[in-house]
């Protein structure tokens, strides 16, 4: 049997291939993606983000208890960085999550971020999408460990939680533009440690000042994934937002932004490819590198030669 | 050489000792790889799950404790359980020679002792994988 009939019938093994190739294989990518996203759509989109160690993978596994208990099958992508000089990874997420690893209904894949910037992988989004095809109710996309400004996630989920620990800084760095701005659920995790309420209710003040969705203003919890304490209440909250979203047309809304922006990052892939193919065609690129390094000619003048080579 | 190579490493059994599973696991990495580390403490049906779940290329077990004659040839049997052919199956530790022999002999790949060099392994993992990747119809 072919690959997708095997996906199709609920095979986890052509599954995890599936995933592979819309991660390889970007000759067909899209013929797959074809078949793959008409099928999707029906899930829902968890976004968790946060800094490195704050505690991500072993919040994702708790919610992943939750959400099996409640009779809801989960599908996981973890994102971890890609280093830049070797292009090796270490993925070491799932060393955390692994609380349901012999139930059948959970499938949790790691993936390497390949030097992507945003927080995942350029096929995060296409990873969900075979998730979402065979049939996952909830999906549960955690990014690699992200500072102020890497905030891919909100295109790829209908909920994103931003995970902070007393130690992530003062009340002045959760100001800065980010990610305060795209959290739905705001959870200060290791709620253990000392100064874990203090922050919390200095991150509820921001929330006060700042600007937010009406009838939605982003809770701050406190928890302990590790001790398993406070994670009911995420839970909750949750849910809670997936009927707020369900209400009203807003979940349309969103995905109608995720959709545009998910076109846009297609069309760079394209391009990309189009790039791609273009340097080993040809020496283009090595010439006009020259002579930006010479100053004959700004980056941008050799990108737009580029640009139209590339169209011909 | 093959890209974007997907490792499993992980460590069997009941010993607490995985200084030498991070050793090769952050060698491969230098190597260009993806590893998946699973940590301790691994059941040969949790590194089969994790092994199908990733996609992985090759599984590497790092086995000390002695128990290499059960695990090698039960995790084997698993994958072939779940229909996986295309995986190697590589690993480290204490193994006598004619073990390993035996464990060839059901197609578990090299295994290698103490002292190996980490280059060798990568060389090894590198050629292996570029042989046994399988090209799927969609």
């Amino acid at each position: 049997m072919k690959l997708l009939d095997r996906f199709l019938a609920g095979d986890r093994t052509a599954l995890s291939r599936v995933i592979t190739l819309l991660e390889n294989d970007r000759d067909r990518r899209s013929a797959m993606l074809d078949v793959l996203y008409p099928r999707s759509g029906k899930a829902r989109r968890i976004g968790i983000t946060g800094p490195p160690g704050s505690g991500k993978s072993t919040l994702t596994d708790r919610l992943t208890a939750r959400l099996r208990k409640s009779g809801r099958t989960v599908g996981i992508i973890a994102v971890d960085p890609t280093s830049p000089f070797t292009g090796g990874a270490l993925l070491g997420d799932r060393l955390r999550m692994q609380g349901s690893w012999d139930d059948p209904q959970v499938f949790m894949r790691s993936q390497a971020d390949r030097s992507h910037t945003g927080g995942l992988s350029e096929a995060t989004p296409y990873a969900m999408t075979a998730l979402d095809a065979f049939g996952k109710d909830v999906i549960i996309v955690e990014t690699v460990g992200v500072g102020q400004s890497t905030l891919d996630v909100t295109d790829v989920s209908d909920t994103t939680v931003v995970l902070l620990t007393p130690e992530s800084g003062d009340s002045v760095q959760a100001m800065k533009a980010g990610m305060m701005e795209i959290a739905d659920v705001l959870v200060v995790n290791k709620s253990d440690r000392e100064g874990a309420d203090q922050f919390a209710s200095e991150l509820k003040m921001i929330v006060d000042m700042g600007r937010w969705e009406e009838g939605w203003k982003p809770p701050v919890l406190t928890a302990s994934a590790r001790d398993d304490t406070g994670i009911d209440d995420v839970y909750e909250r949750l849910d809670a937002h997936g009927d707020y979203l369900a209400d009203a047309g807003r979940l349309q809304t969103r995905r109608l932004r995720q959709g545009r922006s998910a076109i846009e990052k297609a069309l760079g892939e394209l391009w990309q490819g189009r790039l791609t193919v273009l340097q080993d065609a040809g020496d283009a690129m090595d010439r006009l590198s020259e002579r930006v390094a010479q100053r004959e000619l700004s980056p941008l003048a050799a990108a737009r030669e580029m640009m139209d080579k590339m169209a011909d | 050489m093959a890209e974007n190579i997907r490792v499993l490493v992980a460590k069997p059994g009941l010993d607490g000792h995985d200084r030498g599973a991070k050793v090769v696991a952050a060698a491969l990495r230098d190597a260009g790889m993806e590893v998946i580390y699973t940590g301790l403490r691994q059941t040969p049906e949790m590194i089969v799950e994790a092994a199908v779940q990733e996609d992985v290329d090759v599984v590497a077990l790092s086995i000390l404790s002695g128990a290499h004659m059960t695990i090698f040839p039960r995790v084997m049997e698993l994958l072939r359980e779940r229909g996986v052919h295309h995986m190697l199956l590589t690993g480290g530790g204490i193994i006598p020679k004619s073990d390993a022999d035996e464990l060839a002999g059901i197609g578990v790949g090299e295994l290698f002792g103490p002292g190996t060099s980490t280059r060798d392994i990568v060389t090894y993992i590198n050629e292996e994988v570029g042989r046994r990747r399988v090209a799927d119809e969609i």
